[in-house]
């Protein structure tokens, strides 16, 4: 087990403090297009919803780029290696969250990589809905695949109509 | 360039359907810090205070402060400057919610609208890329349509839009602009200016960044203001656990709740609409501003049987689950002020207000004024159409719609109550300064308000000097509020420190919880300008006076400092104030003195030296 986010979204006003602070830390401004955590203002449904990377065990990233450029950290972070990132984007396909992001500036992927263990956006948050704690990294994505390649086997084993 | 700023300014002509990319005046940026002083500078420059607001040669401008964008606690702020439409004054509106932090990400510290476009447009601004874009199918629609279709007619998701309603398209004299669909620049009718251009919106989408001088240093400042704000009962607690209508109760309390228009002080039902009742019974979420740690912002349901019973016929559509609001003000004004006690109806009214863009308070004072006269029977179901008795929340919700769409009495309400009061004979009615309706606080109970109403630059006002801070609440020292003693001082003091505090970026609300000096490291960090608390008030100072010069050239000077008889003359009838007036007389001589003005309240040329206006 190790150290991940756990994001509560009935907690989260929508201030989007935490979106500033992971920009500030990418880029030495306030730049909320280059966060790397986002929020969604569902302000229909009254929901405000910070999303980011899972760190998934899957890792569909990881497995999707065919230079190996992701790589995992000392704190278990999916993490973009930049000098081996070709930008070719398959990883922001792959992410089955859409948490990868494509910087233009480096025509490289980027993605929270927990800003090697004190993430910014914990200590930003006046609410505390985003937390870091020992957790399991998610696998929620294990038993649906498991499901769709079951069903996958059956179909093709009834002749596939 | 100083940090904080981008550098560049855009210039909108409507007429001639231009835009034009400017360099920033960075002396006037240090000088008047930003926001509404930056604002004030750039309309005494180029406005011409004597012209009618709705002129194609009043300007409209939207600016940003340092602050506005970066994570400063509540640096969510852009200022609206223009001539108000309902006071002929100028005027400073200003909103919270992403438009301000979206422009700056754009790339601009100010937009200056000028002119009036042959047919209805709206400006499309995404990075580089600005234009003007046909508007017609979006004339007649609410701010939560416009927002919805502009977003997706760009097919850029993420823009935020500023836009106004029916109610500024068809002039009525409090509209609004609203943005983020409940953040409204709300007061003086800034929105009916912008309809007098056929402006329809704004729509900003930015990816760039604000910089600063000194990131780290702001970095550790924002630190200590996010902890003090976390230290104080009214920005930890209060604030965000109640909202602005954890007041209702504290101020009925005192005796200083208008009622009926102004003819008590003390509201029977306020406990039924009070914060608590509100958070109890009809609060979703709280919602926050852009980088808002204290998330004031109220996110409220109507229970089902409600939400049927206040059906309106041109009302859009009904919020799925839930919209924002009422605030302290609009549920006084619409509440209180119009005997209303029933919460469904003026959560139904305040959203009706957001969706057809127009200023709660004016609104709300206005249709007070109109039940006063209709209940002293100046005026009858004939002209109303309806019984507009004190207390109808069912008259509230109709007139609401009637008067953003100019129908039949609405086409009156929609003037404000000034001129409402004055065409039916009855002036005296009127509960205002400068042709602004008063907000929520009797200043024969609380003093220092009317002497802050009194000279208020754009008329009756509680954001420019908000004294009820020491003489309710005790912040930052507990005054008598009904007393007179130090209040010319006091008045003084929180004019020109909430002028320099409105030119940051910030909003003022943060002030229940720290001071200027605890916001001084932060401007200072981000600017790199070395702001002192001496000068950053002496900018405070600059902005009261010019924007006093540019009324006494729009004919708005001191003769204009006056409240009405009511709160001078008649006593207030019952209640933990009772007997009181408002002393205005007694304050008004020691507060020109103070200010440096002649004894009529002239701006001296002297003054006018000291501050670098000559
Ligand atoms: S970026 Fe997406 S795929 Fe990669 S670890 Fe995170 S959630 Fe999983
Ligand atoms: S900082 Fe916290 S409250 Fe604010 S938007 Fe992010 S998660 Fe929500």
């Amino acid at each position: 087990m190790a150290k991940q986010l756990r994001i509560i979204p009935e907690k989260c006003t929508g201030c989007i403090q935490c979106e500033l602070a992971c920009s500030f830390v990418q880029t030495g401004r306030f730049q909320p297009a280059r966060a790397l955590i986002r929020v969604h203002l569902f302000d229909d449904q009254a929901s405000y919803a910070p999303y980011t990377c899972f760190q998934c065990d899957e890792a569909w990233c990881m497995t999707a780029c065919p230079v190996n450029a992701i790589t995992i950290s000392a704190v278990t972070a999916k993490v973009v290696v930049e000098a081996l990132c070709v930008g070719c984007g398959l990883c922001t396909i792959a992410c089955p969250y859409g948490t990868v992001w494509h910087n233009p500036d480096s025509e490289k992927a980027v993605k929270c990589d927990l800003c090697g263990g004190d993430p910014a956006c914990v200590r930003a948050c006046p609410t505390a809905a985003i937390t870091y704690l020992e957790t399991a990294a998610a696998d929620w994505l294990g038993p649906w695949a498991d499901d769709l390649n079951r069903s996958l086997r059956e179909m093709q084993a009834g002749g596939g109509q | 360039m100083i940090g904080g700023w981008t550098g560049r300014i855009l210039r909108v002509n409507l007429t001639r359907g231009t835009i034009k990319k400017e360099a920033l005046r960075e002396d006037w940026a240090r000088d008047y810090v930003g926001g509404r002083g930056l604002g004030a500078r750039y309309l005494w420059e180029e406005g011409d205070p004597t012209v009618d607001p709705f002129s194609p040669k009043n300007k409209l401008l939207f600016v940003t402060g340092p602050l506005t964008g970066t994570n400063a606690s509540c640096g969510a702020r852009y200022m609206v400057v223009t001539k108000g439409a309902l006071t002929g004054a100028i005027t400073t509106s200003n909103s919270g919610g992403h438009w301000g932090p979206e422009l700056k990400f754009a790339g601009y510290d100010m937009v200056i609208v000028e002119g009036r476009a042959p047919r209805p447009v709206y400006l499309w601004i995404h990075n580089d890329e600005v234009e003007l874009r046909p508007a017609e199918h979006l004339w007649g629609k609410g701010v939560w349509d416009t927002e919805e279709i502009i977003r997706k007619e760009s097919g850029v998701p993420d823009t935020i839009v500023a836009s106004i309603g029916p109610a500024g398209e068809n002039l009525v004299r409090f509209a609004a602009i609203l943005n983020d669909l409940h953040r409204a620049a709300g007061r003086s009718g800034v929105g009916a200016v912008m309809g007098s251009k056929l402006l329809k919106a704004i729509a900003v989408r930015g990816t760039g960044g604000v910089r600063l001088a000194d990131a780290r240093g702001f970095m550790a400042a924002s630190w200590a203001m996010k902890a003090k704000l976390k230290a104080s009962a009214v920005t930890a607690e209060g604030l965000p656990i109640y909202g602005t209508e954890v007041l209702v109760n504290v101020i009925n309390e005192h005796g200083a709740l208008p009622t009926r228009n102004h003819q008590q002080t003390v509201f029977e039902d306020a406990e039924g609409m009070s914060g608590e009742t509100l958070t109890e019974t009809r609060l979703v979420a709280n919602k926050a501003c852009f980088a808002c740690t204290i998330a004031c912002g109220r996110v409220t349901k109507l229970p089902g049987e409600a939400a049927g019973k206040f059906l309106v016929n041109t009302h859009p559509r009904n919020w799925q689950i839930a919209g924002e609001g009422p605030e302290y003000e609009n549920a006084w004004a619409m509440g209180a002020d119009c005997g209303i006690g029933d919460l469904d109806a003026l959560i139904k009214a305040n959203w009706l207000c957001n969706d057809l863009g127009m200023d709660p308070i004016s609104f709300g004072a206005t249709l007070a004024a109109a039940m006063e006269l209709y209940e002293k029977e100046v005026i009858t179901n004939s002209l109303t159409g309806r019984p507009l008795r004190f207390g109808s929340g069912e008259a509230l919700v109709a007139m609401a719609e009637q008067t953003a769409y100019r129908q039949g009495f609405g086409d009156l309400l929609a003037e404000g109550s000034k001129r409402l009061t004055a065409r039916f004979g009855h002036p005296e009615f009127f509960m205002g300064v400068r042709g602004q309706e008063f907000p929520a606080y009797d200043s024969r109970a609380i003093q220092g308000m009317g002497l802050g109403y009194a000279t208020s630059n754009r008329g009756a006002c509680h954001l420019k000097s908000y004294t009820v801070s020491p003489e309710i609440l005790g912040i930052p020292k507990k005054m008598d509020p009904h007393s007179t003693e130090g209040k010319a001082e006091i008045t003084k003091i929180f004019q020109d420190i909430t002028s320099a505090v409105d030119s940051t970026g910030l909003c003022v609300f943060l002030t229940f919880g720290v001071g200027l000096e605890d916001m001084l490291p932060q401007l200072v960090a981000a600017t790199g300008v070395p702001y002192s608390l001496a000068s950053l008030t002496q900018a405070g100072e600059r902005i009261w006076n010019l924007e006093r010069l540019w009324n006494e050239r729009a004919g708005l000077g001191q003769g204009h400092d006056q409240l009405p008889k009511r709160i001078t003359e008649e006593p207030i009838p019952s209640g933990p104030a009772k007997g009181l007036v408002n002393k205005l007389g007694e304050m008004l001589p020691e507060y020109y003195r103070l200010r440096g003005w002649t004894e009529t309240g002239e701006v001296t040329l002297q003054k006018r030296k000291d501050l670098g206006l000559a």
